[in-house]
């Protein structure tokens, strides 16, 4: 254990070390950020209270959901997978912690560089430009506790996909259907309460949902008392699973594997 | 040595243009040739591509399932634009879309690689690693756009049907001097990427739906400063026959041509003079 904290350090050294790209990412998510709120503000003004949100609610989900693309990595891609590609993963499987472990430290060492740098912009420029629901004290507390899990649940897939390698040799397949899954069952394209019927209720319960649409309900305080323990447990449920399957994979991954040599 | 056109003077430009074409040619079908050693990633590569362009065209239909009008526009109008945006954009990043990469190059000292090779660097970056999937991005721009021809309520004169082809050429035009423009900022600030994202990836989203949706700052700032809204926002107010929120002279609505003519010139101008300003790390 004694390790893990400091590959969490190295991550958000690494990923910090670019603040200015880091800042005009953050640039060009306000810039969507805007043009998605008006996008939304126009169909508020034709449907009032659709899905149970406020104008401001809508608008708020959709500066969340650009604040939250760089921490939970919604475009998909661990470095992972290159490794693999060339071999270097013997190393990663060498060392005396899990690999997955190391990674998920990893990763969220380089979420919470991202969350320093590119969350800030794009709730800050929409709270000054449009009407805006700030959070209560209580569920900020819970918002700071569905990020970490949304970006848990984000890495589990992506070191799913990474996993991937060991038998396609190739990510790009998988990481292109991923990207279109994450895309749309997020929120990020639309809330998910904007999805009719069925459609949005297999929405709502995909892995997908804990990373962008839940976050936000949280913050938006769409949930309280006992529905905000079911919805942070929704989002720990998923990163259980996909944590467990990707401790199944790495298991079945260090079996499959044949380094040169030996 | 990096750019010969520069030094042939005016008579010899088409000659060069022609030859800078036939390079373009060649090392697209040499990329494609090696892209085609994985048949099956290709096209699994290419099918990923078009649903994922595809997406912004279901959000539409998804909004649309929801209120009959947006911004005062109807369904089949909003696919309109995002047919005629889409479809400008794609051709624009299948043919220049890499050239984004070039703060990369800068970074990682390779644009010294590419600058003593005889060709165009433009044309190197332009075609790099160009695969067969980017033809992907046109799918789902043609099909919506087909699919929204039919549909769309408009006027039809041969003004009108003569506009669509115009219309989608000036905005490929528009988008192809912003891929270089915002490019050749590279050469001077290399971590202009991430914002340079906004004017290309914002401006195809920006211009899928009516203008009337956004704010109206926003909307002048495309029109006169960034001239996104010339890509199709203007011509489909001729094409659908509607008032301009901002009240521009009828003449705003055949400017498309024009306005892209200025922009790719401001843009080869910007690429000469960053090229001229680039110097090696040399460490």
């Amino acid at each position: 254990m004694g390790v893990l904290p400091w590959v969490w350090w190295y991550g958000l050294r690494r990923h910090s070390s670019y603040p200015l790209g880091s800042l005009t990412e953050a640039g060009t998510n306000t810039v969507f950020g805007f043009m998605r709120a008006y996008v939304l503000i126009a169909l508020w003004e034709v449907r009032p209270s659709l899905g149970g949100y406020a104008v401001a609610d809508a608008i708020t989900f959709c500066f969340i959901t650009q604040a939250l693309i760089g921490p939970v990595q919604i475009f998909g891609g661990l470095d992972l997978a290159e490794r693999i590609r060339n071999g270097d993963v013997a190393i990663d499987l060498y060392r005396p912690v899990g690999m997955q472990g190391w990674w998920l430290a990893e990763d969220l060492g380089r979420a919470s560089a991202s969350l320093l740098l590119r969350a800030g912009p794009p709730l800050i420029a929409g709270s000054l430009f449009f009407p805006f629901r700030w959070p209560g004290a209580l569920n900020l507390a819970a918002f700071a506790v569905a990020v970490p899990l949304a970006v848990a649940v984000g890495f589990g897939m992506r070191y799913l996909v990474a996993m991937g390698m060991f038998w396609l040799h190739d990510d790009r397949g998988l990481n292109a259907v991923t990207l279109v899954m994450s895309l749309f069952f997020s929120g990020m394209i639309l809330p998910l309460v904007v999805f009719p019927g069925a459609l949005g209720t297999v929405a709502r319960s995909l892995p997908w949902a804990a990373q962008i649409q839940v976050p936000a309900d949280v913050f938006l305080g769409r949930h309280t008392g006992l529905g905000l323990a079911g919805a942070l447990g929704f989002q720990a449920g998923w990163a259980a699973v996909l944590l467990g399957a990707g401790a199944l994979a790495t298991r079945a991954a260090r079996r499959k594997l044949v380094v040169h040599g030996g | 040595m990096a750019e010969p056109v520069h030094a042939q003077g005016a008579a010899s430009v088409p000659r060069a243009l022609v030859d800078a074409l036939r390079m373009y040619g060649l090392l697209v079908w040499t990329w494609v040739r090696a892209a085609a050693q994985y048949p099956v990633s290709m096209v699994l590569l290419s099918l990923a591509t078009a649903i994922v362009t595809g997406l912004d065209a279901a959000a539409i239909a998804l909004l649309f399932s929801r209120a009959p009008r947006i911004g005062g526009f109807d369904a089949s109008e909003v696919l309109f634009l995002y047919g005629t945006s889409a479809l400008s954009f794609g051709i624009s990043d299948v043919a220049l879309g890499t050239t984004e990469r070039l703060g990369f190059h800068v970074r990682e000292g390779s644009l010294d690689a590419i600058l003593v090779r005889p060709v165009s660097p433009l044309v190197q970056l332009a075609t790099e690693e160009f695969s067969p999937r980017r033809f992907g991005k046109l799918v789902p721009a043609v099909l919506v756009l087909a699919f929204a021809l039919t549909r769309v309520d408009a006027p039809w004169t041969p003004g009108r049907v003569a506009m669509i082809p115009v219309m989608v050429l000036s905005g490929t035009a528009i988008f192809g001097g912003l891929w270089v423009l915002t490019a050749a900022v590279q050469f001077v600030l290399l971590e202009f990427h991430g914002a340079a994202k906004s004017l290309t990836y914002g401006g195809a989203f920006l211009s899928q739906y009516p203008m009337t949706v956004f704010g109206r700052d926003l909307v002048r700032g495309v029109t006169f400063v960034v001239p996104l809204a010339f890509v199709n926002w203007q011509p489909a107010l001729y094409v659908l026959d509607r008032p301009d929120p901002l009240g521009l002279p009828d003449a705003a609505r055949f400017a498309s041509p024009l306005v892209a003519a200025v922009l790719c010139a401001a843009a080869a101008l910007a690429w000469r003079a960053g090229l001229r300003h680039y110097r090696s790390t040399g460490s």
